[in-house]
């Protein structure tokens, strides 16, 4: 049978175990784990039976999950694919999981690009069957994030994939691992580990407020009511996390390390799906629990995108390590992504969901590209190139459609992305949007100088002389890139529509108009005020007469 | 005037476990006579001691049972403390029998002393009066003493002994001139009549109590290794036996916990605004001073000794949460912490060999892909004490941390999440020396299957309780 193609999918709340397409997605999520166990069982000293074992279980949970989204009804705004089971019940914790039109796309992201990681790393010797076993786990770690409508469970999850992620930059990574990974991992468990104080808090509220204790996330998205001032501390707590993840300004600096030092499909994975966490757990967390606190802080957001966006750009622009350039594109990029889901209206959430997806593809394709040719010459560094155009022509054509993509050239995927949220943008205020645009200029100049540096000029370096092109497995990893930058640069429709109605709700949710009337409160007050103040001048400029 | 012990409140029953342990550790001492060179006998039969004093537990319905004169208590709180001091006793015993072995300590008395050792841990539990606090803490740490020192030709053994003794007497005098502080303060050494005097505001004088409840918490804080009372920790961590640190830091500091919890959290509520700025004091400095200090070791045992301060730190809250929630989150947070210390000194001991310990964490180096299952279950036992989830020390410290969140202490779990994440520091360090350095010297391992049961048996416990936690948790808070 078919998982069913009817609406009637949207099974509510109380769902049976036996039925299969209640266990859809936990199956999807735990598909890797699964296989990462069995791979631990897989005879010794067969590496390519353990390669191929680990892309197998990859493409059956890339090609299952986009079931998922032909399934997926994107109509309704709420979940779907719904499962919820007691985990905890003395806590009232339980495992509830579910997608929407804001998770779907990158739970089937994270899924695609555990698969092409797994092909990327094909030239991985050391100690291949812990690393694949680390990536599959990983995969379920992410994987659970996107799903978890528990805040427990989200937490989790959200610690849990850090420990693969962990040991494929300190194990499998470059010289600097060591210090990489450890950065990686404290800076993101210093932000969790405040958004667990958070969650505790808020799990005290809901019971006190209403005598359920639950740590579900819808119950608590229906039923939180917090004054201000607790909704501020709540919401920063959780913008931590995120920020952190994302990585926003002032807390980026171990995204250059951890990329740099990653290994390929390291840092495919970490642009790709680790950084779109933070973004998601924004639209998921901070948007619909703390409205009010999200409109209050919305300036400061705004500015800190911005000088993300243009700080990463100039940093880039005077990188010489090509990782470490599209490291703090990523940087500029997702102040992108934050900048247009802080505008609050249709048009920025979508962009900058649909950027998720764009930055998830070009940026990533960027990382796999800068590894093929870090394979061959062990090096990074865009002064050792020049030239590389006239001996590996199939490479410069892929790697100039990507480059173009992540500039957000009209017919690209970027491009779509960066206007509906430089729309969004001008729609609150037209200063930031103007400032935010700057950046895609300067993407221009970084990506574009960084490109004629490597592929034009002189092929002057006799190293650079016979570099083989592109073989089959590499083409593998960057074909369905290139079919994404176009599919999604000429016919978003199908993306954009998954999304729509969910945001539709959640703007409803956020929207800055749900908190005027109290502004126009406060701006009354103020205006009695100075009423007053003019009535006292008034009086005192009579006494004086 | 009415006799000293009335007949009637003489019940045997509710001293069962105590009566059948005590006659286990006899029997265990006379045995040794018998049975020569060959100590599995004897640990065989401290084993099933402790399983009959588990089982005698149970003995008693109808809870909460007082008897002798309301000197001894058997509730919930008790049962669950005598079960965790009975199952860190038998794992004790069987990581040391092949330690015991290798390193030439013979003395059968070893078996005893734990027996005796665990007999005052559950009297510390399960006391309500002053002196039978008293009595369980002196049974204990003698016996706690004398193992320490049962390496006699080590030196390092020797001079943890030597140091624990006199500072352990030290704080033990505290402990007594605090409570007979507060004898003269309320006429009384039983806990439940002093509540009861607290209660009605009929003391004889406020300052002497105060003063007694000052030096409790130094007398305590001593027998828990919280700051400033710690310094004797690391040097005893790593000059005991490997089997007995890893006793130390569970089974003694539990029972310290038991009758902490009883004299503070469950005795003086009343006057609770006094005590607890003072042991959040205490418990943000041991939770830093831990964190801080083990960041600097190399040695893997004194690691983990300044690891377990911290933990101290993270406990206290339990006892400034009081009530059920706080008891039901420190009887968690001991079942937890009991799986993740015996899993990490039983991999300790089998690293290490006869006359060479091993206990360098640079002497891990290259041990991931060396020894793939061995490595794998040190980090498990590792990220757990850090607090990572899918495994138990998560869900300990979320209860710990929820449990204090409750009753307002927002900025001592804010330091206590800090803490957390400094702490992971230095458990990474350890795994990055095992899965990203490359070897620097040969492993031989002492591999014996009651050790690897151990392990295996604190691999799937520390799993377990992280992702199933649901039957311990409701256990603990009935």
């Amino acid at each position: 049978m078919p998982f069913g193609s009817s609406v009637t999918l949207a099974t509510g709340y109380k769902t049976h175990w036996w039925e299969f397409k209640s266990m859809f997605l936990t199956f999807l999520t735990f598909l890797p784990l699964a296989g990462a166990a069995a791979l631990a069982f897989l005879p010794k000293g067969n590496d390519s039976l353990i390669k191929q074992t680990a892309v197998g279980i990859a493409a059956a949970d890339f090609l299952l999950s986009l079931q998922l989204w032909i399934d997926f009804d994107s109509t309704t705004p709420g979940m779907q694919f719904e499962f919820s089971v007691p985990w905890i019940s003395s806590w009232g914790v339980s495992y509830h999981v579910g997608i929407d039109g804001i998770s779907l796309l990158l739970f089937v992201m994270t899924t695609f690009l555990t698969l092409i990681a797994i092909i990327a790393s094909w030239e991985i010797k050391k100690s291949i069957r812990e690393y694949m076993m680390a990536m599959l786990a990983l995969s379920t770690g992410m994987l659970g994030v996107f799903i978890s409508l528990d805040l427990f469970l989200f937490y989790f999850f959200w610690e849990f994939q850090l420990v693969p992620m962990y040991f494929i930059i300190g194990v499998w990574g470059g010289p600097r691992r060591i210090y990489a990974s450890i950065k990686f991992f404290l800076y993101t468990a210093v932000g969790s580990l405040l958004m667990l104080v958070a969650i505790i808090w808020i799990y005290i509220i809901i019971k006190e407020q209403t005598g359920v204790a639950t740590t579900d996330l819808v119950y608590i998205t229906e039923h939180l009511d917090v004054s201000l001032d607790v909704q501020k501390w709540l919401f920063l707590a959780f913008f931590l996390a995120f920020a952190i993840k994302v990585p926003m300004f002032p807390f980026h600096t171990w995204l250059p390390d951890a990329h740099v030092e990653a290994p390929t499909a390291g840092s495919v994975i970490l642009a790709g799906v680790l950084l779109k966490m933070g973004t998601y757990g924004f639209l998921r967390f901070n948007l619909p629990l703390f409205p009010h606190a999200c409109n209050e802080f919305l300036p400061f957001i705004a500015v800190l995108s911005i000088i993300g966006i243009i700080y990463g750009a100039l940093v880039s622009l005077v990188q010489t390590d090509l990782k470490k350039l599209v490291a703090y594109s990523s940087v500029s990029h997702m102040g992108f992504i934050t900048l247009g889901i802080f505008a609050f209206n249709q048009y920025g959430i979508q962009g900058a969901l649909l950027q998720n997806i764009n930055h998830g593809v070009s940026t990533s394709a960027l990382f796999l590209l800068v590894g093929m040719i870090y394979d061959r010459r062990h090096t990074r560094l865009i002064s050792e190139f020049g030239g590389l155009a006239k001996v590996m022509p199939k490479y410069a054509i892929c790697f100039m459609i990507i480059a173009l993509s992540s500039i957000g050239l009209p017919g690209m995927n970027g491009f779509v992305g960066e206007f509906l949220i430089l729309l969004g943008v001008f729609k609150v205020n037209g200063l930031w949007a103007a400032l935010a645009t700057s950046g895609v200029i300067f993407s221009a100049c970084y990506i574009l100088w960084m490109f004629q540096r490597v592929m034009f000029e002189e092929l002057k370096n006799p190293k650079n002389f016979k570099l083989p092109d592109m073989n089959m497995r590499e083409m593998i990893t960057m074909v369905p890139m290139i079919v994404l930058v176009f599919w999604i640069g000429l016919y978003p429709q199908p993306f954009l529509k998954t999304f729509d109605a969910s945001v539709t709700q959640l703007i409803t949710k956020v929207s800055p108009d749900n908190f005027r009337p109290q502004r126009i409160q406060e701006n009354h007050a103020a205006l009695i005020k100075q009423d007053d103040l003019a009535k006292l001048t008034k009086k005192l400029q009579t006494k004086n007469q | 005037m009415e006799p000293i012990l009335a007949p009637e409140s003489i019940d045997l029953v509710s001293l069962a476990p105590v009566i059948v342990l005590t006659v286990f550790a006899m029997g265990v001492l006379v045995l040794d006579l018998f049975a020569g060179k060959n100590k599995m006998l004897l640990a065989f039969v401290s084993i099933v001691g402790l399983l009959m004093t588990a089982i005698s537990a149970f003995a008693k319905v109808g809870l909460p049972a007082h008897s002798f004169n309301d000197s001894y208590i058997v509730d919930n709180f008790s049962i669950c403390f005598i079960l965790i001091f009975t199952f860190t006793s038998a794992l004790t015993i069987l990581i040391s029998i092949d330690f015991n072995k290798r390193e030439n300590i013979h003395a059968g008395e070893f078996y005893s002393l734990i027996l005796f050792c665990t007999v005052g841990m559950i009297l510390l539990a399960s006391s309500t009066d002053l002196i039978m606090i008293f009595l369980g803490i002196e049974i204990v740490s003698i016996c706690l003493y004398v193992l320490t020192g049962i390496h006699r030709n080590r030196v390092k053994s020797n001079e943890a002994a030597l140091k624990y003794f006199l500072l352990g007497a030290f704080a033990t005098g505290f402990l007594l001139y605090g409570m007979a502080l507060m004898y003269g303060a309320t006429a009384t050494t039983n806990l439940i009549k002093i509540a009861d005097l607290i209660k009605s505001g009929e003391i004889i004088s406020e300052p002497l109590l105060l003063m007694g409840v000052v030096l409790l918490v130094i007398g305590f804080g001593f027998k828990v290794a919280s700051v400033p009372f710690h310094m004797w920790a690391p040097d005893v961590y790593q000059g005991a036996p490997s089997p007995v640190t890893a006793f130390m830091a569970v089974g003694p500091k539990a029972a310290a916990f038991a009758a902490f919890f009883r004299v503070f959290a469950i005795t003086l509520p009343e006057i609770s605004s006094f005590w607890e700025t003072l042991l959040i004091t205490i418990s943000i400095l041991t939770m830093f001073v831990g964190n801080l200090g083990a960041i600097m070791q190399t040695n893997i045992k004194r690691l983990l000794a300044y690891s377990s301060i911290s933990h101290v730190g993270y406990i206290l809250m339990a006892v400034l949460v009081k009530d059920t929630l706080g008891s039901s989150s420190l009887v968690f947070y001991m079942i937890t912490y009991a799986f993740m210390i015996f899993g990490v000194f039983a991999i300790i001991i089998i690293l290490g060999r006869e006359g060479d310990e091993n206990l360098e964490i640079e002497g891990y180096s290259g041990l991931g892909f060396k020894h793939p299952m061995i490595a794998l279950s040190m980090s498990i036992f590792l990220l757990s004490l850090g607090g990572l989830p899918p495994l138990a020390g998560f869900v300990a410290k979320f209860y710990i941390f929820s449990a204090a969140l409750q009753e307002g202490f927002l900025f001592l779990v804010i330091i206590a999440v800090l803490n957390s994440a400094i702490s992971l520091y230095y458990y990474l360090k350890v795994i990055v020396f095992m899965y990203m350095k490359e070897p620097v010297r040969e492993f031989q391992l002492s591999l014996s299957p009651v050790t690897l049961f151990v392990v295996a048996l604190a691999v799937i416990g520390t799993i377990q309780l992280g992702i199933f936690p649901d039957p311990i948790i409701s256990l603990a808070q009935q």
